[in-house]
């Protein structure tokens, strides 16, 4: 008797307490790419020491956060490589980019330091399609006349896993170079000609470390985080550039960005002298007229929130905060677009 | 001994009682334990119809084709290439390449510790055999890339790349440039690994063998050689397959330690020092990204790594009963 009256007691006193948490705190959930998740969870920090409002936001990868909102068991999705204007019309949703990073090639070879190689996107993609084999091959050595590179073979990495980051340097390889848009193409996944995958930013940047005579591709942060040697890039003006903030910045200036469609933005390539070649933005997508108005009106003050006190944490981060237009942009199409009441 | 005398002494009816109330124990046993195999068929069942659910796009959309298929392109749209024989050729090369280290030496090692081995270090060398199954893969995984890789790469293959070749088909098998994540790499890895299973077995059935039967073979003038060959081995036959078998399952489906040191590449290439790709490395690399009929020719990547298997523990279970056949004639 009194066993089962104690356990009816505390559950009832559970329930009550679960409602009422719930009541008080609207948690906004979210989940998708792996990408930003470093910047959201620390926007999620301070944003609840400041509110008291906790963002749950799991890094799922890029193709199931689309997929987790498209079934309705997240408030937002995120994603690295955009939905189309189509995509998102058929299923109702709206999509904003949220903050931008940058890729860089890294190396290993002997006797080059951080920024010393340079490459042109045409030479990149012949190493990644495999008819660039070694480090003093002529299209090599031409852009860097003064650099002893070793005559040994090029060992490429790449990622193994489906990736947000595979598709924007696919993405820029097929703007570049003419043989790799129509041998491989662009995808999260695609069929490497050439290569060993390793899984995550975090494998690849662990490989190149490791390999003597590698070549990779990583998010900048994790370049600097390793102490990778990175390469130089020429970009579309024909300056060589070095990954910095303002090389990013420049390229994220150089982008036109509408509301229509979206804000769809591959940011690689982009024009202007300073600018950075593979630079990307990461978007997302919530449903312009969800069942739960009141958690999407909770998200987009997280993102208003993100948006206005968010950008120092960014850039230490090394992510890139979105530019004001933008921002204003962004806000104009909520207050168009996605019902909160 | 209690009970028994308390049932005698209140008579008749009560024994009937206490009688009916083991009865009633035994019987809740023999359901518990029925259910329980049960469930074992009825999870498997489950497991075989999911998967060729979740295959069944995949199979309609590729066929036959996907086994003899070398592309693994998922980024063609509309429709993706893929084909599994590249994970198929991945996954038997580096079982076999770990099989031909593993049961020798494994075989060996178990011959050593019940033979020869003074009683002082037996103790210790079983258990760090036992210790080595205990390690998780990913372990492994770490230790093959950070350490046994540079190490071969840099060491070992350079040198079999320059002994073979000018020799006929061995300078296609042993072709460089040596990669740190390769084919080989894994199966060492994988031998490692396996090696616990194969010994602790062996150990164990070696260990039935009646001192008896070993001690006549050495009192008819046997050496220790003779008598492994024509008495322990014969006698613990079955044991040795089954440690192999398992050993074998074990190296079929091992994920982790393999897609961290294989190269996740999809290109079948003759030299085993270039990088490869598994099935269940492929199924990890890329499911957590993958959609629509991509998704679905993983799962049916899970499901033939799944007939492989059976198709291998069959063989075994065939082979083991000829063995048996021809030791009853």
């Amino acid at each position: 008797m009194k066993f089962s009256q104690m356990i009816c007691s505390a559950l009832v006193a559970g329930v009550a307490m679960v409602g009422l948490s719930s009541a008080q705190a609207a948690d906004i959930t979210g989940a998708g790419a792996t990408f930003p998740y470093p910047i959201y969870s620390k926007w999620a920090d301070s944003y609840k020491k400041e509110t008291g409002n906790s963002l749950n936001y799991a890094s799922v990868g890029s193709g199931a956060g689309i997929k987790q909102i498209q079934a309705k068991t997240v408030t937002f999705g995120a994603t690295d490589a955009p939905l189309t204007a189509e995509q998102l019309a058929k299923d109702g949703m709206a999509q904003f980019p949220m903050v931008m990073g940058a890729i860089v090639a890294v190396v290993n070879v002997d006797g080059v330091k951080a920024g010393e190689l340079v490459l042109d996107g045409k030479t990149l993609g012949d190493i990644y399609l495999g008819a660039v084999k070694t480090w003093d091959a002529d299209a090599i050595k031409k852009l860097n006349p003064n650099l002893k590179l070793p005559s040994a073979a090029i060992s490429v990495v790449r990622r193994s896993d489906g990736s947000g980051t595979s598709f924007v340097f696919t993405d820029y390889l097929s703007k570049v170079n003419a043989d790799w848009k129509s041998k491989v193409g662009v995808g999260q996944a695609v069929e490497w000609p050439v290569g060993v995958g390793a899984k995550g930013n975090e494998g690849v940047a662990g490989n190149v470390a490791q390999t003597r005579n590698s070549i990779g591709y990583v998010e900048y942060a994790y370049a600097k985080q390793n102490n990778l040697t990175y390469a130089s890039l020429v970009n579309t003006a024909g300056k060589t550039v070095k990954p910095t903030l303002p090389a990013f910045q420049a390229a994220a200036a150089n982008a036109s960005w509408k509301a229509e469609d979206g804000f769809y933005q591959i940011l690689t390539n982009q024009p202007g002298d300073a600018s950075w070649p593979i630079t990307a933005a990461t978007f997302i997508l919530v449903y312009k007229d969800a069942s739960d108005k009141a958690a999407v009106a909770e998200a987009l003050k997280f993102f208003a929130w993100a948006y206005e006190k968010g950008g120092k944490a960014a850039e230490e981060l090394d992510y890139i905060p979105m530019p004001d237009n933008v921002v204003a942009l962004v806000k104009a199409m909520w207050a168009k677009d996605v019902k909160t009441k | 001994m209690t009970v028994p005398a308390q049932i005698n002494r209140t008579g008749p009816l009560d024994r009937a009682r206490a009688l009916s109330g083991f009865k009633f124990g035994d019987r809740t046993f023999y359901w518990m334990t029925r259910i329980s195999a049960l469930a074992v068929l009825c999870i498997l069942g489950g497991i075989i119809i999911s998967l060729i659910i979740g295959a069944w796009p995949a199979i309609q959309t590729f066929g036959l084709d996907f086994l003899v298929t070398r592309r693994w392109a998922p980024q063609l749209s509309p429709s993706p290439v893929l084909g599994a024989l590249g994970p198929i050729y991945g996954t038997i090369v580096t079982s076999l390449i770990a099989m031909l280290i593993a049961v020798p030496v494994g075989i060996g090692i178990a011959i050593f510790l019940t033979e020869f081995c003074p009683p002082a270090i037996r103790r210790p060398v079983g258990v760090a055999i036992e210790l080595l199954a205990g390690i998780p893969s990913i372990i492994y995984g770490m230790w093959g890339f950070f350490v046994l890789a540079p190490f071969m790469t840099d060491y070992f293959m350079p040198g079999v790349i320059a002994t073979f070749q000018h020799v006929p088909i061995l300078n296609v098998i042993f072709a460089g440039p040596p990669s740190y994540l390769s084919l080989f790499n894994a199966s060492l890895v994988l031998a490692i690994m396996i090696l616990p299973f194969i010994t602790a077995i062996s150990r164990d059935v070696f260990q039935t063998v009646p001192p008896m039967l070993k001690e006549s073979a050495y009192g008819l003038g046997c050496t220790t050689w003779e008598v492994v060959k024509n008495v322990v081995i014969p006698f613990t036959r079955a044991g040795v397959i089954g440690g192999i078998m398992l050993a074998l399952g074990r190296a079929l489906g091992e994920t982790m330690a393999v897609a961290f040191i294989i190269g996740n590449s999809f290109q079948i290439s003759g030299s085993i020092f270039s990088p490869g790709t598994t099935i269940s490395a492929a199924i990890a690399s890329e499911f957590a990204e993958a959609s629509g009929v991509h998704m679905s020719a993983l799962i049916l990547l899970g499901l033939l790594l799944f007939i492989l298997t059976f198709i291998v523990l069959a063989a075994a279970r065939l082979m083991l009963a000829r063995l048996q056949e021809k030791q009853g004639k």
